[in-house]
């Protein structure tokens, strides 16, 4: 096997517009929440988005600052705090390393933006689809902050999705808005809702188009690349901004398409990434898999924040169905049939799952699916331990010498 | 010839293995550098093992590589020159500055062991700082591997840790758990959990033989749990080669017989050897 190489990659010109975004979408928050001239609720990332949007709130999303902790590779340094506070390594790491920061008045917004804190909110809002960790981390700082808590408790391990569920969801999603009323004091307004859905639908049918260009062979980008340009879908869904973003980047990927560009140069293998992304590994990840031909194609991880279902004409039941469809809300039937169906458009030869030892919820690993998959799909699949946040979870070398030894193996076939 | 650059750019360059053209017959070495030991195998090209020698692998892997060469050389009476090609494996691989090319350990441990024993198989290696589980099908292609995840627990590093705890040189533990008659049995993971256990055992009056023998249950507990036995099975690496126990034991638990090559912990470097024979090919 060879070395690793450092080696020039065609970079997306869309970037540069990206980061536009990203500071104007921090510059409006921190603005609003020196001024008070806007309300801010913080969302769990895959909660009612677009009703918060709907209802005038300025969106901020607690977990992206938690994946810019990690990358910054803040994180690990910070999440001891929240430890020694009796919240315990061995829950969500989104959660301790958010918690630290908090405790330690540090956050990489301030150098990336200039911004000294995250924006106080004015209301917490959780949906326990991906987990019980946010509904904990929220209610933390609703009791430090003095803050009113509010949320959706989904049902989970879901694997045909029942009328009495959506029922069940949209009707909770629905008495969110009086609570959410008190503090906009405004009445809440059907329409600017729908028109928030609207965009969601928008933003999800862009991103989608956006993820299923890697298809093609060889594919213009990778996992790496899409987990930086997922950022508008996460904290600007149900905004045109997002969507003039996709737009943007859309044609720039098909075009790179018909070009032939590689983002991994001589591709020769293709990955499929299950598992939360390691945030402070992902550029030497991503190097490594560069060096070794290696492209991966497709992630559970980047396709959640696909919201098919959205649709106007039904609000409360499509946010209930498109937020209950979500793989981490499914059973394990539903995620290999995913995964199978995934591999059939997506053509990987290999499977690399990531066990991240502080969300069990996002590790796919641990009921045998590798196992039962890698038969399935006839194709061998790796499982590499690590974190989202915690890099004490994480050993780089025996990472690395996996990989490396995975990719001999696809080699011998 | 790959373009490496090692970490220990600081070192004194090694000289090429290939600076001047033997006229002999050409040599092929395979150097496992192990977080703990570095091995390294000189074969011929047919296969048979001249040289071979293993060090304390240290901090300064370079130079023990270069140590460990010198010395398989000399026992294979040959020169450096007559090495044709060379491939390192293992965890300081990359530290190897006289190499033609690298290769992982898991890949090397399956070469090797598949040139001793040519069939489907499930290979154990237990090394000193990491354990394997590897899955090969007939033709010697890997089905799958696993490695022990982040901490010590069935490794040399656990036996190295309890043997420094109940003051017995590693290299008695062997002889001592044959002694054992009522094997005790240690229930925890963690080194550290493992450590105050034993403690309690010696408290409790149970004797040093007897809970050696479940140090070495222990270890082998920990690598059944990685994966399922299929096919024949292998066991091979520096752990097994001092501790020949550990194969009976686990012949005796899973009631099989199990296949140890000839000098189990130099099937890594020989897997490389023959690596670098074929990449010469
Ligand atoms: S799904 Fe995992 S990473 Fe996300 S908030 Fe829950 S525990 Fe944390």
């Amino acid at each position: 096997m060879s070395e690793e190489k450092k080696t020039t990659r065609r970079g997306i010109a869309a970037a540069k517009s990206l980061k536009k975004l990203m500071a104007d979408y921090f510059y409006e928050m921190d603005d609003a929440a020196k001024t008070g001239s806007r309300k801010i609720a913080w969302c769990t990332s895959v909660g009612p988005a677009e009703l918060l949007r709907g209802m005038g709130f300025l969106v901020y999303y607690p977990e992206n600052h938690g994946a810019m902790l990690g990358a910054t590779r803040m994180s690990t340094d910070l999440i001891p705090y929240a430890n020694a506070m009796g919240y315990s390594p061995d829950i969500c790491s989104y959660l301790t390393c958010d918690v630290g920061s908090y405790l330690q008045k540090k956050t990489p917004l301030t150098m990336a933006y200039n911004i000294e804190s995250v924006p106080r909110p004015d209301v917490l809002v959780f949906n326990t689809n991906q987990c019980r960790d946010v509904q904990d981390w929220f209610a933390w700082y609703s009791r430090e902050l003095n803050v009113p808590l509010v949320g959706v408790h989904t049902h989970r391990d879901i694997g045909d999705i029942r009328a009495y569920q959506i029922k069940d969801i949209a009707s909770q999603i629905e008495d969110l808005v009086p609570g959410l009323e008190k503090v906009t004091g405004e009445k809440f307004d059907m329409d600017r809702l729908k028109e928030a859905l609207g965009h969601s639908r928008r933003t999800s049918e862009l991103w989608r188009a956006c993820l299923e260009a890697a298809a093609a062979s060889p594919s213009p980008w990778t996992f790496f690349d899409a987990t930086i340009h997922m950022a508008p879908a996460v904290v600007s869904r149900g905004t045109k901004a997002a969507n003039d973003y996709y737009e943007l980047l859309l044609p720039e990927l098909q075009q790179r398409v018909k070009e032939g560009v590689a983002a991994v140069e001589g591709e020769k293998h293709r990955l499929y990434w299950e598992g939360m992304p390691i945030w402070g590994k992902l550029r030497a990840l991503s190097e490594q898999l560069f060096s070794l031909k290696s492209c991966v194609v497709a992630s559970t991880y980047c396709n959640s924040w696909i919201f098919g279902q959205l649709d106007p004409d039904e609000p409360f039941e499509s946010m209930a169905r498109a937020y209950t469809e979500l793989f981490i809300v499914r059973d394990e039937p539903f995620k290999e049939q995913y995964i199978t169906d995934c591999h059939e458009k997506f053509k990987f030869d290999g499977i690399l799952f990531h066990d991240a030892k502080t969300c069990p919820n996002n590790s796919n690993n641990r009921y045998g699916m590798p196992e039962r998959l890698s038969k399935k799909l006839g194709i061998p699949v790796l499982t590499i331990n690590g974190d989202l946040c915690d890099l004490r979870c994480y050993s780089e070398e025996q990472a690395k010498t996996n990989i490396e030894a995975f990719i001999e193996q696809l080699e011998e076939r | 010839m790959t373009d490496k650059q090692p970490e220990t750019r600081n070192l004194k360059p090694a000289t090429p293995l290939k600076s001047g053209s033997s006229t002999r017959n050409p040599l092929f070495a395979g150097v496992d550098v192990g977080a703990s030991r570095t091995k390294v195998a000189i074969l011929d090209a047919e296969k048979r093992l001249l040289g071979h020698a293993v060090r304390k692998s240290g901090i300064d892997f370079t130079e023990t590589a270069e140590i460990c060469l010198k010395a398989s050389l000399n026992m294979a009476g040959a020169l450096r020159e007559d090495v044709a090609s060379c491939v390192s494996t293992g965890y300081g691989r990359k530290n190897v500055l006289f190499s033609d090319e690298t290769k992982t350990e898991i890949g090397c441990h399956a070469r090797g062991c598949y040139h001793y024993f040519p069939m489907a198989m499930t290979i154990i290696d237990i090394g000193g700082q990491d354990n394997k589980v590897i899955k090969l099908d007939n033709q010697g292609r890997r089905l799958n591997f696993k490695m022990n995840r982040k901490c010590a627990a069935g490794t040399g590093a656990f036996l190295e840790e309890m043997s420094m705890r109940l003051g017995i040189p590693l290299e008695e533990m062997d002889s001592l758990a044959r002694k054992s008659e009522e094997m005790v049995e240690l229930g925890s993971y963690c080194t550290v959990f493992s450590g105050t256990e034993v403690l309690e055992k010696i408290r409790q009056g149970k004797k040093v033989t007897d809970i050696v023998k479940g140090l070495f249950f222990s270890v082998i507990k920990r690598v059944l749990e990685m994966d399922s036995l299929t096919d024949r099975v292998a066991m091979t690496g520096g752990v097994v080669a001092h501790n020949p126990i550990l194969v009976e034991m686990v012949e005796e638990i899973t009631a099989r017989d199990i296949l140890v090559p000839e000098y189990p912990q130099l099937t890594g470097a020989v897997g490389a050897a023959l690596f670098a024979m074929e990449d010469k090919k």
